[in-house]
């Protein structure tokens, strides 16, 4: 579902990240932290519970955990907690993660 | 033997005033925080936004004093790191960049702060529901402004957030508040010691004022909340005020019922906690100093019972103070008279504490929810089943979470704990409940990071 961002980002000059989102392209201003960066491209799900849930980054503080998503190809990251970095890879969560950082139903 | 002399935890206004305070003493300090940069929440990326971001407001902008005296030779600040254990010694476990590392010290002072008191209702974990506060972080950090967001709940916090809203260009669609006029009325005994902290009601009254000049609808005593979302992603809020039920349609919806102390790291040290009724939190004991029962372990700020940031910089000052004397670098009486100015800032600070707690409690409805409301969010598990474990005989937050997994997920309770707390006191107002216990790591750490970490150093015998 294509939802538009929940917020408007203040036009600042800066330089920008280019990061990718479940393999699509995407960018942020430099300095703000995945999370943020999520937000600001999209209001949609960034993480489906076990049961289906859609879950976005809720607290931005690192105390609630619903912002976890692959990053870099570790899963379980803590998006809030986490700067966007030049060439980050970002994937969307769905249900529980296995050991090896892959999916278990 | 100890590698520094003072570990602080947390960089927000208590841990750096006790760092600038202790430093300037003599001792060698090491700042731990998880954030990139210091200030904590209330003074998030200040040394990053001076000159800019104007609306966030001059009391915001101030924090950045505290900043600056963080540049001391005898300070070292490691941002990006996180306590996950305390043990005896004291000694604290840290990750930083994916490693973890053990380091000793005389004293701890743990300046952690608050967090924002859940507030749980149908559809609180929907996208487009968050908290009030992480919004104001997104202004803070990523300059984001919420696009048409309804604010909802009630506290001083709020008002802030509306105000700062308005100023940057992005005003609330509306102020959904759960305060009543008969606790507002009830709030006003407290105003006559409320006026020691005479320019923090102005500052609150002014707030109040250009919400009003913005022409922002304002709803009070509002109950009931509930909320969807549409097709398009946009949120459905439901609540009933002014004798009706409302709907507001908008992009996000914004809540917010005050903050209450973190206390994972102060409870998994073994510091004696009490309920703080006025506050409805737990809270770490300790003295007028911030010394706890436990050898060489401070508390200040809003992690030792929520006071504002005034307060906290007045808290971490006397810490550091009390920690000089105890070093020996200070003599109890020099120590007494360079404390006078911190406790009459504490003083005035905490003064309005007694009227905003009774004028803006948490309403009855987020404390005690709904049987379909969601109370642990990282496991899914509603107010209905937990209240059913409690009539099947479950007593307290342990057997709870082993039955249920309620409060067992990455945020280990930080999201339900509270709640969890009004659905076991149900019924039973007068029985003391316990704090729920908390453990190392007090926040998830990769298992290979745990087995690389060397054992601690064993003292010589």
């Amino acid at each position: 579902m294509n939802v538009a961002s929940r917020f408007r980002t203040l036009p600042e000059t800066g330089d920008r990240v280019q990061f990718t989102l479940d393999g699509a392209p995407a960018s942020a201003p430099a300095g703000v932290t995945v999370a943020a960066a999520l937000l600001a491209h999209s209001g949609a799900w960034t993480r489906q519970t076990v049961k289906g849930a859609g879950r976005t980054a809720y607290c931005m503080m690192g105390v609630c955990f619903d912002c976890l998503v692959e990053v870099d190809g570790t899963p379980n990251t803590q998006a809030c907690m986490t700067l966007l970095r030049e060439g980050m890879t970002v994937r969307r969560q769905t249900g529980l993660r296995d050991l090896n950082g892959g999916h278990c139903g | 033997m100890a590698e520094v002399d003072l570990i602080i935890i947390g960089a927000g206004p208590a841990g750096m005033s006790a760092a600038a305070v202790a430093a300037r003493g003599g001792l060698q300090v090491l700042i731990l925080d998880e954030q990139p940069h210091p200030g904590g929440q209330i003074y998030r990326n200040v040394a990053q936004n001076r000159c800019k971001r104007g609306f966030l407001g001059q009391a915001y902008a101030a924090g950045a004093d505290l900043v600056d005296a963080l540049d001391h030779p005898h300070i070292t600040l490691l941002t990006g790191a996180t306590v996950w254990r305390l043990d005896k010694g004291p000694q604290v476990t840290w990750s930083r960049g994916g490693k973890s590392q053990t380091t000793s010290a005389a004293h701890v002072l743990l300046a952690t702060g608050a967090q924002e008191r859940p507030v749980p209702f149908p559809g609180w974990t929907l996208p487009g529901v968050m908290p009030a506060g992480a919004a104001q972080i997104l202004m803070k950090t990523a300059g984001m402004l919420p696009k048409d967001a309804v604010l909802a709940g009630s506290g001083p916090l709020l008002y802030l957030i509306a105000a700062q809203m308005i100023d940057a260009g992005s005003p609330p669609q509306a102020l959904v508040e759960t305060q009543t006029f008969a606790q507002m009325l009830g709030a006003s005994q407290h105003l006559p010691r409320a006026l020691f902290g005479l320019p923090t009601l102005l500052k609150g009254l002014s707030l109040i004022a250009k919400i009003r000049k913005a022409a922002v609808p304002r709803y009070t005593a509002g109950s009931g909340f509930h909320a969807t979302t549409t097709e398009n992603g946009k949120v459905e809020f439901f609540f009933r005020a002014k004798g009706r039920d409302q709907i507001l349609t908008c992009d996000l919806l914004l809540t917010h019922q005050g903050v209450i102390p973190g206390t994972h790291i102060t409870r998994a040290a073994g510091i004696a906690h009490k309920w703080n009724a006025a506050q409805g939190a737990f809270q770490p004991e300790h003295d007028l100093w911030g010394a706890t029962d436990q050898p060489g372990l401070h508390v200040a700020g809003d992690g030792a019972g929520i006071g504002g940031a005034d307060a906290a910089a007045a808290a971490g000052e006397l810490a550091a103070l009390n920690i000089l004397c105890q070093s020996g670098q200070l003599s109890t009486d020099t120590r007494n008279q360079r404390a006078a100015r911190a406790r009459a800032a504490l003083f005035r600070a905490r003064a309005i504490r007694p009227f905003l707690d009774v004028a803006y409690p948490p309403p009855a409805e987020i404390l005690s929810p709904t049987d379909e409301t969601i109370v642990c969010r990282c496991e899914e598990v509603s107010a209905g089943v937990v209240r059913q474990a409690i009539r099947e005989g479950a007593q307290g937050h342990r057997q709870i979470k082993t039955s249920l997994r309620c409060g067992m997920g990455p945020c280990q309770g930080r999201m339900c704990d509270a709640t969890l707390r009004g659905l076991l006191s149900e019924g039973k107002a007068s029985q003391p409940i316990s704090p729920p216990r908390a453990r190392s790591p007090i926040k998830p750490i990769a298992l290979g990071e745990l087995a690389a970490l060397s054992p601690p150093q064993e003292e010589p015998a």
